[in-house]
């Protein structure tokens, strides 16, 4: 194995240098919780890890005036602890709390969730369907993106050399809304996503959608978005006919593989069942907000 | 390979320690520390056995790097009993035979104790679920959610 160095860099100009000046063998290091399995196992060999903990701005979850900013290095636990965040997005809270055991909660980030780029990361469908945007900075400076622009492919994303995720931004959420995700899993603990799904919904005062948003997640190379979603939706109430024609547009919507966790057939079949499931649970949350 | 120096306290005492970047905290307390109460099960942080408490949060010291605890406080299965006294954890635990092995008790004693202290009242379907990241080979499950459900009320009953 290369000569593999570690630096722990208290700014966000400093992680840049380090990541710019390495080039393509350098590594993010957050909470290690897939980077370490994958050095272990080979797959990666970095010559540099950069990490990023000790840098004030990806640590701190900050309720802005209009929007909220999560560090890419703050864990599934304290996000789950956060009960702000929780209030506004517990679609997003309840996705990032399916990742691992109370033991990888304590370590997994939302940036190492994202980047990581496996096509089942469980946060990725509950932050784009929440509207979620990236923080990255870089040689060139700070950009902000669409969190969903991120990931191009298992295992691969768009970020490029020298460029890390520093924080996400949620926007806050309007009244009469509510978020929800769902995965199915064939154990009630610790596995990999066969499908997950994500939305997000606002109602109108009488009761009928105005604004949705779906995203599945393990049915495609990234998270995927229902295009179809807010046409269904908008303007209805959550009756029969919606919900079965919400479930073909997910269904619609995917391209799976087959492997051990599911069938390409089943996988299209659950899509559709989950999407009906968590519509449901975001709209009666949103009828509370 | 680059070697770090890294200090950090470790059951109270401040220990310094030399590691490789790739070396893992399980790694370091095993072979450089001689602390081998965590136990290598998976190396891949499924199975538990190498939980520890990293600046108060149970965590896989397998999916920690030993070169990135500098300054943390660390707590292993051999700071849980004070002295002679065993934690009310490990006393119910051998009151009701909740090991066989015992490969996986270390980490299930530390990560019962992290639940306890969340959640000093769970039920027995939050043991189980608060235990799911940690895998008992032989199977010795329902002991160890009656010896945790014992120690929760005890520990209760005496205000620790």
């Amino acid at each position: 194995m290369a000569d593999l160095r570690y630096e722990s860099p208290e700014t966000i100009e400093a992680a840049v240098a380090l990541l710019a000046g390495e080039g393509r063998t350098a590594r993010v290091f957050a909470g290690g919780t897939d980077l370490i399995v994958q050095m272990n196992e080979g797959l990666v060999e970095p010559s540099l890890l950069v990490d990023i903990k000790k840098i004030a701005e990806t640590r701190r979850i900050i309720i802005e005036p209009d929007q909220i900013r999560i560090g890419a290095a703050v864990t599934g636990a304290e996000l789950g602890e956060n009960q702000q965040l929780q209030a506004m997005w517990p679609g997003v809270v309840e996705a990032v709390e399916l990742i691992g055991s109370a033991q990888v909660q304590g370590r997994a980030t939302l940036g190492g969730n994202l980047c990581n780029a496996s096509p089942a990361a469980d946060s990725v469908p509950a932050m784009m369907a929440a509207g979620a945007r990236v923080v990255i900075a870089g040689p060139a400076g700070t950009r902000e993106t669409p969190i969903g622009e991120i990931p191009t492919g298992p295992g691969r994303t768009s970020l490029a050399p020298g460029e890390f995720v520093v924080a996400f931004l949620l926007p806050k959420p309007p009244a009469r809304s509510g978020d929800a995700y769902l995965r199915f899993i064939p154990r009630t603990e610790m596995d990999i996503a066969v499908v997950g799904a994500g939305i997000s919904i606002v109602l109108n005062s009488d009761g009928t959608c105005a604004a949705a948003r779906m995203v599945l997640g393990a049915v495609a190379p990234t998270a995927r978005l229902v295009e179809a979603a807010p046409e269904i939706l908008v303007g209805n109430r959550l009756d029969e006919p919606v919900l079965q024609a919400l479930a073909g547009a997910a269904r619609a919507t995917c391209s799976p593989i087959n492997d051990k966790r599911g069938t390409i057939e089943f996988r299209t079949q659950v899509a559709g069942v989950l999407a009906c499931r968590v519509a449901k649970i975001a709209w009666q949350r949103a009828e509370k907000n | 390979m680059s070697r770090n120096l890294v200090t950090a306290t470790i059951n109270g005492d401040e220990v310094e320690f030399s590691c490789s970047t790739g070396q893992t905290l399980l790694e370091v307390l095993r072979g450089e520390l001689y602390l081998t109460g965590t136990k290598n099960g998976c190396g891949s942080g499924d199975c538990g056995a190498c939980t520890v408490f990293l600046n108060g949060r149970p965590v896989n010291a397998c999916l920690v790097l030993g070169v990135e605890v500098g300054g943390a406080n660390i707590e292993t299965i051999e700071g849980m009993a004070k002295d002679d006294q065993l934690h009310p954890l490990q006393q119910k635990f051998l009151d009701h035979a909740a090991l066989q092995c015992g490969f996986c008790t270390p980490g299930i004693l530390n990560m019962a104790k992290a639940l306890l202290e969340k959640n000093p009242d769970p039920s027995e379907s939050e043991v189980r679920f608060g235990l799911a990241g940690n895998l008992c080979r032989c199977t010795g499950y329902d002991k160890i959610i009656r010896a945790v459900l014992d120690a929760a009320a005890e520990m209760r009953a005496s205000g620790s």
